[in-house]
């Protein structure tokens, strides 16, 4: 609790205690002084309120609530004083009130809170080895390719590379896994976890403000300024519905007395509709409304967040929820994108020596394809003996080795080289490699399914996903069999990358408005595309920030099951949304007619204007608290 | 040019109204209020002095709610 809501906590008692005591000891006492105690227990109450309202007549503000609420207040001890002598019910409008502010501040700042230390991971310091000691250092003063010390127990700072030592390290903080993971020399680790069990030596490959654990606090800290239409339809909402209650209120006040006095030959009747007036103006704070539908997204943002999904604002989730369609990258997303050479045939020279040529022409590639051919290499490469390497986007590479011409890539490539390759009858990538215009043979290289793909698919369709379609840029055969397997309904093969984006679009036209789509892919190689869908959904994004930059949300782990807990998040949460705004409106305006009628009371609009607030704050925040989703 | 500042305010409501005060303020192309994280994103005109900017947005701010604060 804050010191300001600590004072308002012994302020409510206080009067609470007061105004029941003067209830039960001093209803005999004469007028005068009963008017006195009275009015001290409201002003122990809305003394703030009362100078707020002052403010806002000085600075022109008349839809000012505090001013509204005072006025209703004073209105009602006028007619206490004048007629029935209860001064309780403006000071109980008060207290009300005041409570209702008072939990509205109590829940918006614990759940802030709650989210606050689900992105406590900002690093404070990095120690540095020196003269055989550890020195602490702000992170942000550390040079790229720093050796950097990591104690067990203590938090990655910056992304690197292990150098020495090997351990477990805990990445629930980014990816919501709660499986360590163990890292040993030459592993990439990522700022942010944390380091269990051995100490290590980690050369640093980023700067502070680029890792990892930067950019993910940038992301979160700037979510919710992008505001969804929900919230669009609320803020107008409330700047139309205080005006439109506050002019109803002078109606009310006016028009009815007149009409019974002129046109009915009837006792104006003024203390009753002025009574009924003032009533309106208690329902006039549309602060439940406002609150309980930012409310609702943070904690839906919250409890992503908490799964290891980051969504980068509340018109995502929003739309997120509408999700109809899913197109899927295959690479990396639906595939381990781990790939291995699993055979190499119709060589013209030794398996070793093949291999080394493919995998020198690829050296500059940061595709998954040539880190497998380096792999499969075993042995180091000399850089030096590759010259001219020219990429050809989606078709292969050309480059020197040795003196000799290298021509290394997919069929097509080959065709348009007019070399006579031969075809494989593999399932897999198939390298095709020439040396000086001469076929020399081809490489088999094929990926695996990720083991949740298939289940991930099932779980989309079970929550209202109507098709899900993968876009590749591998052959037709091997994505075919692929999508067989997991059980996705369209397949297009054979795509450039900007084939991906055409065909994404082609998509997004051929499908109903209101339905989104969303695209999900590995981030590598398809920031375009990412930025194109109505939803790009980066996959294990941990350590690439182009894709946290282009895409709405981010998955930290590379498990698409991810993708329907978030779905299934997205729609919770509007629900709760929608929720919460037919009942804060509803609720409203059936006090507004009771109110009008005569039939609510002060007591009653007050007791369900504060209701309303403190049920749809408890229920935003019920996304973020449910067990189960 | 944009930039994010911390902000202080009680309400909801008065959080909308600071976003449309500070809106109105010349200078300022675009602001987005989040009351849940306390920030105000300002997208300030080319080549003006956001530091001024900023002054009056908090003296129109002030006007609407009196308790609001923006941390320049």
């Amino acid at each position: 609790m804050t010191k300001k809501q600590k004072k308002m906590l012994i302020r409510i008692f206080v009067t609470a205690f007061l105004t029941v005591v003067l209830g039960i000891f001093c209803t005999e006492s004469p007028a005068a002084l009963r008017f006195f105690l009275y009015l001290t227990a409201y002003f122990i109450i809305s003394y703030d309120i009362i100078i707020k309202a002052f403010n806002g007549i000085k600075n022109k503000q008349p839809f000012d609530e505090c001013f509204l609420m005072v006025v209703a207040t004073i209105g009602a001890m006028a007619i206490a004083i004048y007629k029935s002598g209860d001064y309780t019910e403006a000071i109980a409008v008060m207290l009300f009130y005041q409570i209702g502010e008072w939990f509205q501040s109590y829940a918006v700042g614990k759940s802030r809170k709650n989210i606050a230390e689900l992105m406590n991971i900002r690093p404070d310091y990095a120690n540095i080895e020196k003269n055989g000691k550890l020195e602490q250092i702000d992170p942000d003063e550390i040079e790229v390719g720093s050796v950097i010390v990591i104690k067990p127990g203590e938090r990655v700072p910056i992304d690197g590379i292990i150098e020495e030592g090997s351990s477990s390290i805990n990445t629930s903080a980014l990816t919501g896994e709660s499986l360590p993971r163990d890292v040993k020399p030459g592993d990439e680790i990522i700022s942010g976890c944390i380091n269990m069990t051995g100490l290590l030596k980690v050369k640093t490959t980023k700067e502070f403000g680029d890792s990892t654990v930067s950019k993910i606090l940038e992301l979160v800290e700037n979510a919710g300024l992008r505001k969804s239409k929900s919230e669009a339809f609320i803020t107008r909402f409330a700047r139309i519905y205080t005006p439109a209650v506050v002019y109803s209120a002078l109606a009310l006040a006016v028009i009815p007395p007149f009409v019974r006095m002129f046109f009915m030959n009837l006792n104006a009747d003024f203390g009753t509709w002025i009574y009924r007036a003032l009533t309106f103006l208690v329902i006039s704070c549309p602060c439940a409304l406002v609150i309980s539908i930012p409310l609702s997204f943070f904690g839906g943002i919250g409890r992503a967040g908490k799964e290891g999904i980051l969504i980068k604002g509340s018109v995502f989730l929003e739309r997120l929820a509408k999700a109809k369609y899913i197109v899927f990258d295959k690479t990396g997303t639906l595939t381990k994108g781990a790939f291995e050479v699993n055979g190499i045939h119709h060589n013209s020279m030794e398996n070793d020596k093949l291999l080394k040529y493919a995998a020198l022409a690829e050296s500059a590639s940061t595709h998954p394809i040539s880190k497998s051919l380096r792999k499969a290499y075993k042995k180091e490469l000399n850089l030096s003996e590759v010259k001219n390497i020219k990429e050809i986007s989606g078709k292969g590479i050309t480059a020197q080795v040795n003196g000799l011409n290298i021509a290394v890539g997919n069929s097509s490539f080959m065709k348009d080289l007019g070399i006579n390759y031969i075809d494989c009858h593999h399932i897999g990538t198939i390298i095709h490699i020439a040396i000086n215009e001469e076929y020399a043979g081809h490489i088999v290289i094929s990926d695996t399914i990720k083991p949740n793909s298939k289940i991930a698919v099932e779980q989309l369709k079970k929550i209202g996903i109507s098709k899900t379609v993968m876009l590749t840029g591998d052959l037709k055969k091997t994505a075919d069999k692929i999508a067989l397997d997991i059980g996705i309904d369209e397949v297009y093969a054979d795509l450039l990358p900007e084939g991906k984006v055409s065909k994404l679009e082609e998509i997004m036209l051929n499908k109903p408005e209101k339905d989104t789509l969303v695209f999900v892919g590995d981030g590598i190689n398809d920031a375009p595309v990412l930025s194109r869908a109505d939803i790009g959904a980066a996959m294990g994004a941990m350590g690439s920030d182009a894709a946290i930059e282009a895409a709405d949300i981010v998955l930290m782990d590379d498990d698409p099951i991810k993708l329907a807990k978030a779905i299934k998040i997205s729609q919770k949460c509007i629900f709760i949304v929608y929720e919460n705004i037919l009942f804060a409106i509803g609720v409203k305006l059936i006090c507004l007619i009771l109110g009008a009628l005569g039939v609510a009371n002060m007591w009653l609009a007050v007791f369900a204007d504060v209701g309303v607030m403190i049920i749809a704050v408890v229920n935003a925040l019920r996304v973020l608290f449910t067990k189960k989703i | 040019m944009k930039k994010s500042y911390k902000i202080e305010v009680d309400c909801p409501n008065c959080a909308n109204k600071m976003e449309d005060a500070a809106k109105k303020t010349t200078g300022v192309k675009e602001c987005s209020v989040n009351f849940m994280t306390l920030k105000m994103q300002v997208e300030f005109e080319e080549g003006i002095d956001a530091k001024a900017v900023m002054k009056q947005v908090l003296k129109n701010c002030k006007k609407i709610d009196s308790d609001c604060e923006i941390y320049i």
